[in-house]
């Protein structure tokens, strides 16, 4: 990463008459858009940039220069899973006869691309330990929203219309809640133990013929596993519901303990977690749906169903909870997780949850006299430190107190991404660290020992954390001046 | 059991199990019941090489046909400029995450803010969100924005001349949220105004959506819808195709408070449906109704501008079930490529595109008629997607058949009953290429 900042907009690099762009003479001529009543046509003129190309790949070039990616360097940012990207994935995604396909073709004509699909599907229900899977919705929130609407559909079909609360542990995501809402579900919130799991006590008086089901992820949110699951999918099964898996946390359990045998009837999975294919600063990602045997028919339009004679179909069911997407969601991230699959294979996908517990359980066995670790213990992919172990500059009402956030910023300027923080919700300090299984012991013990330094910084030169990041590209921002003074576009500026 | 993207030597393995105080990885799952583990090996195929990776994919690949392509319909085979995915091939762009850490993700934080300006410029609104999945499901975050604004109102009026493929994904949004979605008739290939005003009459619609160009390729005249919907206090969302703003009247234009649609026209290739990138933008009066990311310029401690996720107070991360969506970050890889096309192509070069698609769309329209198969069916002008009714001899399904054996994708069929196909063109058709499926035609109808 260039520490210098770049910080021009491609608007302030343009001047008028440069092109960057070059197109066929037109040979058409009998019908120009002049044709077009004016009434119809844009009257204030288009304030997009005019550059020439170098002037263009220059511009995003300097911009990715002053971004951090894994290819750069350890991100070990919690509950986002995010390990290396293998390239050969890129490379097939970008293959023409995937890339060129029009979704309005033939299935006759798309029967490699529907049998990938297929296989991914059947692969990750292996995985999973369900029945089947759609993999046509574009996130893991569109995924949830997706699996709650099976959820519903399950319910209407049964002709069981009462059952509009679906319970959510207090540690979830903020995802869980607002999926549920968007799915028009009211939340019933569960407590969690000392430990961090389920509080089975509070959840039983919570149950009940309005209760549609109960949404968890397992691992939890703090990296710890769920012991109690067998009991509360009972107790959710007992009263009607269905228990809903948020794949969230799925990386640690590949090959060594499936949803579907926890109990789970539904679940989501993130390919862009779990499947190695690219965060993209934020999307596009691919959140495929699975279901227990007895749902595959809710799953969303279109279906991909293979027929006796090998071939495959395109199939809109009458019984499907409807479309969540025109097509098969983002398709290209699909073939990125598709090859992921076969290189790892069945040998490689469990060791890949295993190594990623190592290195979490290792991280936070060396740095726990450093950091408060409210919850001892194995812990499964990830695991949650509530700041500093010693207080430094008072307690966190003051304002010299150094906060995980002047860690998180210190911890930019010795080259590594910061963890989560302030999630979850239930510690005050939290900070959030997940490796992932792509890390070598040497870079986690570069990042031990500069955890321990900025430990000591943080005892004996307070100012440098709080004043942190020192070298990065821009130093700490003013995030409460763009509420107030709130600039969105390059017009506003 | 060393493997390429693993990199423990056992030595380390030992190691680290030696710090944590186990014996074997194994151990580290200590405290799962054993009934709940998975016994055995995983149904699946064994390890590939790269070789063989390759080889299998590529086969898939294989097995697909690249059509000569004259559909559209929410899907538009635009030229991608090659300086696009060279652009996008950086990892330090595609590998990042959603930039929490601003000082280290300005490059993602920077074109996301070019891409809201450029959004903002094409729809004639202020404020454009950081992106949603898709056209279909920007149309239904719309929607629900719509519900959200009005607080009391539940109904929302759709108009027939949406694309299928988006009604059906917004009529599944309208069910599980609780939403009145009426759908309002076409008349003549355009949207029944009389219809909606009608509607609107009953003081309880909390939006009305349109799209433009709608599925027929038809350009609907919005005159006085605003004022309409503005009057009864309801919402108007106009759809959009995103290339097509580049010279048609624009939503803020036409006094829309909400422009929504997706941009895979601008530089995003077909890939089978997938990614493209959903737009959403609006007036400032609604912005905290709005869904989505957003990114905001600010200053540095040394007081340098730049970037930063901003308003997050709508967002489910901190509302949890109070939010305006559950939508997190939404295709943000994508507005990169969004960014770099309308960068590229400046005002100039998208009107240009706009003129060839539309003079190949027109050429292509005549040329089918001559053929004395089809015939025009809507007096409504066009940009580069019209429909046409079938009236040849071969049954329609037969020819398209046959046209797909040649190489061509013929078109849409909107309306099997009456025999009605939407074609499209774009800047990538040539005149021989239409000569050539023209022709074709001919032969077969």
């Amino acid at each position: 990463m260039n520490k210098t900042y770049y910080g021009k907009l491609i608007f302030e690099l343009s001047k008028p008459g440069r092109t960057g762009y070059s197109l066929p003479e037109s040979t058409m001529r009998n019908h120009s858009m002049d044709e077009l009543p004016s009434a119809l046509l844009r009257e204030k003129p288009l304030g997009l940039p005019e550059v020439d190309e170098l002037t263009a790949v220059r511009h995003y070039t300097n911009m990715s220069n002053n971004n951090f990616g894994v290819d750069t360097g350890f991100y070990p940012l919690g509950s986002c899973t995010m390990k290396y990207n293998p390239k050969i994935n890129e490379e097939m995604a970008a293959l023409k006869g995937f890339t060129n396909l029009h979704p309005a073709q033939c299935e006759c004509t798309t029967q490699g691309a529907l049998e990938l699909y297929w296989e991914v599907q059947r692969t990750l229900s292996e995985i999973a330990g369900l029945s089947a899977f759609t993999l046509n919705p574009y996130a893991g929130a569109h995924g949830e929203l997706t699996g709650l609407m099976v959820i519903r559909k399950y319910h209407e079909m049964r002709g069981d219309t009462g059952r509009t609360k679906i319970i959510v542990p207090d540690s979830a995501h903020g995802t869980n809640p607002a999926s549920a809402a968007v799915c028009g579900l009211q939340i019933v919130q569960v407590k969690s133990t000392a430990d961090g799991t389920v509080d089975v006590e509070d959840l039983k008086p919570l149950l009940g013929d309005d209760i549609a089901g109960m949404m968890m992820t397992n691992p939890n949110t703090l990296g710890i596993f769920e012991k109690k699951i067998p009991e509360i999918a009972r107790l959710v099964h007992e009263c009607g519901g269905l228990m809903y898996y948020d794949g969230a946390n799925l990386n640690p359990m590949l090959g060594v303990c499936r949803p579907g045998d926890m109990g789970f009837d539904v679940m989501h999975i993130n390919l862009h977690k779990t499947f190695s294919t690219p965060h993209g600063g934020g999307g596009p990602g691919s959140g495929p749906v699975g279901v227990r045997a007895g749902l595959e028919e809710y799953l969303p339009n279109p279906q991909v169903v293979k027929n006796a004679d090998g071939s495959f179909s395109i199939r809109m069911n009458e019984q499907s909870l409807g479309a969540v997407s025109p097509l098969f969601g983002n398709y290209a991230v699909v073939v990125r997780a598709y090859a992921y699959l076969l290189s790892l294979g069945k040998e490689n996908v469990p060791l890949a949850g295993k190594l990623s517990v190592l290195n979490a359980n290792y991280i936070k066995e060396c740095l726990k006299e450093y950091y408060k670790l409210p919850i001892d213990g194995l812990c499964k992919h990830e695991f949650v430190f509530d700041g500093l172990r010693e207080e430094y500059g008072g307690d966190h009402h003051d304002a010299g107190h150094v906060t995980t956030l002047d860690v998180a910023k210190r911890l930019l300027d010795y080259g590594f991404h910061a963890p989560t923080i302030y999630f979850p919700l239930l510690f005050h300090e939290a900070m959030m660290i997940e490796p992932t299984e792509t890390e070598s012991k040497d870079t986690l013990d570069e990042f031990i020992e500069v955890m321990k330094t900025i430990a000591i910084e943080a005892r004996d030169n307070r100012e440098l954390l709080k004043t942190a990041p020192h070298s990065t590209p821009v130093r700490r921002l003013d995030d409460v001046k763009a509420v107030k003074e709130p600039k969105f576009t390059f017009a506003m500026l | 059991m060393s493997y390429k993207y693993f990199p423990h030597t056992q030595q380390d393995i030992s190691e680290m199990l030696k710090v944590i105080g186990v014996g074997s990885l194994e151990e580290l799952y200590a405290e799962i019941p054993e009934e709940l583990k998975f016994v055995g090996e995983l149904d699946m195929p064994s390890a590939k090489s790269e070789i063989e990776v390759r080889e299998i994919i590529e086969g898939m690949a294989a097995r697909n046909k690249q059509l000569v392509c004259f559909a559209g319909c929410g899907t538009y085979n635009h030229y991608t400029p090659s300086v696009i995915p060279y652009i996008a091939s950086r990892s330090e762009f595609s590998t990042s995450y959603t930039p929490y850490q601003a000082e280290i993700s300005q490059g993602t934080l920077q074109y996301i803010f070019e891409y809201q300006s450029m959004m903002a410029e094409l729809t004639g609104l202020e404020i454009s969100n950081a992106s949603m999945y898709d056209g279909a499901t920007a149309t239904a975050e719309a929607m629900m924005m719509c519900v959200a604004a009005a607080k009391k109102r539940r109904k929302v009026l759709i108009s027939s001349t949406f694309n299928p493929d988006v009604l059906r994904v917004v009529r599944t949004y309208a069910k599980y949220h609780g939403v009145e979605l009426v759908e309002v008739p076409a008349k003549d290939g355009v949207t029944d105004k009389a219809a909606i005003n009608e509607l609107l009459a009953g003081g309880d619609v909390a939006g009305v959506m349109v799209a433009q160009p709608n599925y027929f390729g038809n350009i609907e005249d919005f005159s006085g819808l605003a004022d309409a919907c503005h009057a009864e206090k309801a919402l108007l969302v106009i759809n959009s195709v995103a290339s097509a703003l580049g010279v048609l009247k624009s939503p803020g234009e036409w006094g829309a408070d909400i422009a929504c649609g997706d941009a895979q026209s601008l530089g995003i290739p077909m890939g089978y449906g997938g990614p493209y990138i959903g737009y959403l933008c609006t007036t400032s009066a609604l912005i905290r109704k709005m869904p989505g990311r957003l990114v905001g310029a600010t200053t540095d401690a040394e007081g340098k501008r730049c970037f930063v996720l901003t308003m997050q107070a709508r967002e489910q991360h901190i509302r949890r079930e109070k939010a305006t969506s559950n939508i997190c970050t939404a295709q943000g890889f994508m507005c990169l490529y969004v960014a770099s096309y309308l960068s590229l192509m400046g005002p100039k070069g998208l009107r240009e595109v706009n003129q060839l698609s539309y003079e190949a769309a027109h050429y292509l329209q005549d040329a089918l008629i001559g053929t004395g198969a089809f015939e025009k069916v809507h007096e409504v002008p066009f940009l580069n997607e019209f429909t046409l009714r079938y009236t040849g001899k071969t049954p329609l399904n037969e020819l398209r058949k046959k046209l797909t054996a040649e190489g061509y994708l013929a078109g849409v069929v909107a309306n099997e009953a009456e025999q009605l196909v939407v074609f499209a063109a774009t800047e990538q058709n040539s005149q021989q290429q239409i000569d050539a499926f023209v022709a074709a035609v001919a032969k077969l109808v």
